[in-house]
């Protein structure tokens, strides 16, 4: 645990409790079982809402509370922990830094306070094929239009207002469209991990541009993978500490399991894992919230080495609890599928390696 | 005594930098230390007398017993500085890394001021008495007893595994003094090696140095004011010291070697894109750059996190592990880059740098090893950190 200010600790306390009290694993279930339109809980988003956690990278005087992505982090992290479906990731992390980095005045003061208070979700609409691939875009902007397709676009659905890249008159850039604009069509993805997502067709929707280009589409992106990636370290740690409770009590051959030294170097394994991520994540949180130049590499490793302790959790979560860990009552599918879509959100450890080492030039 | 030092960051690294633009040897910059056993120059030994003197080769121990009396945050800012201008550490070897940090914790009074200090101004060697032929992993099983003969014990028995055991001056050493219990029977005595009945043998490896000794001893003599922590109390110190040498070690292994980016574009190559020709080779580069990467900032973290004196805990066991096992993939991977140019042995046929790749992808292989294996490491994980129970016993 990185060391935390006062603030900061009183911030985690507060949404692991909240966690515990009104978003336990059966929420997300419950949810999945509904076949709830929106893939979220809007009371329990108006909760998070109202406790400001939606505007916690947003500037005080756009509403926020300019707390920074080490704080974003920590809910993320406790969110996390009981897959919490909800758009804080797409809306008041992903989204709010785009405008945050690339809004004029007149943007930021429209949109980021509705980010703020929850009323408006907002996302970002990156990926065109089954890879993330933020470079080979071939969506445009041309007169004001956006035209395109987009998929895997996470809160898709419920979202009011998306933040398109497009090749523009000046390379690759990111715009402001309005979900309701009649170029508009969203068709609904129904996934395994029971998330909001949505495949959006853009037929000449009306669109603005944020400034700075590639340059700010990479930052928007670096800070939604650090944010996938903290709460992919929470979701692994409560899998792995089930999955360890479970090693403590599960009787075989008339001794705990728990006490066979094959499972143990197993389980120390994934504890070797969780706190090099930790480190990881942290680090990238951290470099984000100071603007370090290497905060793009540490968000690179930091994806990487989450989606691989989280794949390695999330199946050895299944394995160890055996017979019961494949039955849909129990919670560890639950992990499994979630692993794998954050693993692939803005880019799986595959592009993150590759990004690293183009990073330091090889 | 030293000058006092400022606690104000910035004006402690100037103090430094002077210190050390005073007293380093220019010569020095950027040459590693002498090998255990070569005779000094007249540089190294004023380095070491100088650094001896200041305390700062063990910065962060008191200054009651020769330490630097710095805080972690004034040792950090020294080894930038020591670093900045390619200066080593010319206080090393055992008594720094794993027994002064024991002995300061578990010490008399009196040991403290006859060790202390020689150990800080690297007047006296020291080796480390601790395995032998039946305990390696399993190392509360030993066998070397130590008798009481009233005012000092005797000591007969073997030991193995003995690092720079011929070059050492005194040997802090595991005896068994009670056969009826197994953990509660060991005892941690110390005893100078310039004594009759100790027969030191280099052991010959398997890249052909011989950095290890085994140690036979008959009735050696170790007084009973060299006796450290109670009588049949040695496991608990020991535990400690080792806890020590797991973190000396992990901070070292995972950083050594050669740099594999580099490496891999003077013998593989780049293609148009600027990616390393061998995309195979690429990505399991990659993999082990960023595990290592990932290493160094849970070090980091841990250092950050250590709050007070508390010293390394039981996580240093996880870095023990992913140290280790970082810096013997390195090795593997810099001798898959060699290709056939990192299978010579010796002679004019190879470079320096590839003769020397082989001798430490063989010589790493004891970092999994040494220090308690990656099994054991893995065991204290399991049972220390994650509080999984012992298997019942048959």
């Amino acid at each position: 645990m990185a060391v935390l200010s006062e603030e900061q600790s009183m911030l985690r306390d507060a949404v692991r409790s909240w966690v515990q009290e009104k978003s336990p694993v059966t929420a997300l279930r419950k949810m999945r079982d509904s076949a709830s339109e929106l893939c979220y809980d809007l009371a329990a988003w108006n909760d998070m809402a109202q406790m400001g956690w939606a505007g916690v990278i947003i500037p005080e005087e756009y509403g926020g509370s300019d707390f920074g992505y080490l704080s974003m982090g920590l809910i993320l992290e406790e969110l996390g922990r009981t897959l919490t479906a909800s758009p804080l990731l797409a809306s008041g992390l992903a989204a709010a830094s785009a405008l945050v980095l690339g809004g004029s005045h007149t943007q930021k003061s429209l949109w980021l306070p509705q980010i703020a208070e929850g009323s408006t979700i907002a996302t970002l609409a990156i990926d065109e094929g089954s890879r993330h691939a933020p470079d080979k875009v071939s969506t445009t902007f041309i007169a004001g239009k956006i035209t395109g397709n987009k998929t895997f676009v996470l809160e898709g659905m419920a979202a009011s207002l998306l933040i398109v890249s497009a090749k523009g008159a000046d390379g690759i850039g990111l715009y402001l469209v309005k979900a309701n604009d009649p170029g508009v069509k969203r068709t609904k993805l129904s996934l395994a991990d029971s998330r909001g997502a949505g495949d959006i067709e853009f037929n000449g929707a009306a669109a603005e541009p944020l400034a700075g280009g590639e340059a700010t589409l990479e930052k928007v992106l670096d800070r939604a993978r650090a944010g996938v990636a903290a709460e992919m370290l929470g979701s692994a740690l409560q899998a792995f500490e089930i999955t360890l409770d479970y090693l403590k009590v599960r009787v075989q051959f008339g001794q705990v399991i728990g006490s066979f030294q094959a499972l143990q170097h197993r389980a120390a394994k994934m504890f070797t894992d969780l706190e090099l991520s930790r480190s990881a994540v942290e680090a990238a949180l951290a470099a984000i919230d100071t603007d370090s130049p290497e905060a793009a590499q540490l968000v690179s490793l930091a994806k990487t080495i989450m989606g691989d302790t989280f794949h390695l959790v999330s199946n050895e979560m299944v394995q160890m609890h055996g017979g019961i860990g494949m039955t849909d009552a129990h919670d560890a599918g639950f992990y499994l599928k979630r692993a794998r879509a954050a693993e692939a959100a803005f880019g799986n450890q595959a592009f993150h390696r590759d990004r690293y080492a183009k990073i330091l030039g090889y | 005594m030293s000058d006092p030092v400022s606690n104000e960051p910035s004006l402690f690294r100037d103090q430094a930098r002077d210190w050390i633009n005073t007293h380093f040897p220019s010569r020095l910059a950027w040459t590693v230390p002498a090998a255990a056993g070569v005779a000094l120059t007249e540089d190294q030994l004023s380095w070491r007398a100088a650094m001896g003197a200041k305390g700062w080769g063990v910065p962060t121990w008191p200054a009651a017993y020769g330490g630097g009396g710095l805080s972690e945050a004034q040792a950090a800012i020294l080894a930038q500085e020591l670093a900045q201008v390619g200066a080593y550490n010319p206080i090393g070897g055992m008594g720094i890394m794993m027994f002064g940090p024991t002995l300061l914790e578990y010490g008399t009074e009196a040991q403290k001021l006859e060790h202390i200090p020689r150990i800080a101004k690297a007047e006296v060697q020291w080796c480390q008495g601790f395995s032998e032929p039946g305990a390696g992993s399993d190392l509360a099983s030993l066998q070397c007893k130590a008798e009481d003969k009233g005012d000092h014990f005797v000591i007969s028995g073997q030991k193995i595994w003995t690092s720079g055991a011929q070059y050492a001056d005194w040997c802090f050493c595991l005896v068994r003094t009670d056969t009826s219990k197994k953990h509660e029977g060991i005892s941690f005595v110390l005893f100078p090696m310039d004594q009759p009945g100790i027969d030191v043998r280099p052991i010959s490896l398997i890249a052909g140095n011989s950095p290890f000794c085994e140690m036979f001893f008959t009735d050696v003599k170790a007084a009973k004011k060299d006796l450290v922590g109670p009588l049949n109390a040695g496991w608990t110190i020991a535990k400690r010291l080792l806890q020590f040498e797991r973190s000396s070690i992990s901070g070292r292994d995972a950083f050594v070697g050669a740099h594999l980016p580099q490496l891999a574009r003077d013998y593989v190559g780049s293609d148009e894109t600027g990616r390393l020709a061998d995309h195979d080779l690429r990505t399991r580069i990659i993999r082990l750059e960023m595990q290592a990467h990932a290493l160094k900032l849970t070090a980091a973290r841990s250092r950050l996190e250590a709050t007070g004196n508390e010293g390394p805990s039981a996580t240093t066991s996880i870095m023990k592990n992913v140290g280790s096992s970082v810096m013997q993939m390195r090795a593997e991977l810099a001798l898959e880059i060699l290709g056939n140019r990192g299978l010579g042995w010796n002679g004019d046929g190879f470079t320096s740098t590839e003769l020397g790749l082989v001798r430490g992808w063989l010589g790493g292989k004891a970092a999994s090893i040494y220090g308690g294996s990656q099994e054991i490491q893995s065991n204290i994980v399991s049972k220390r950190i994650l509080g999984l129970p012992d298997p019942a016993r048959a």
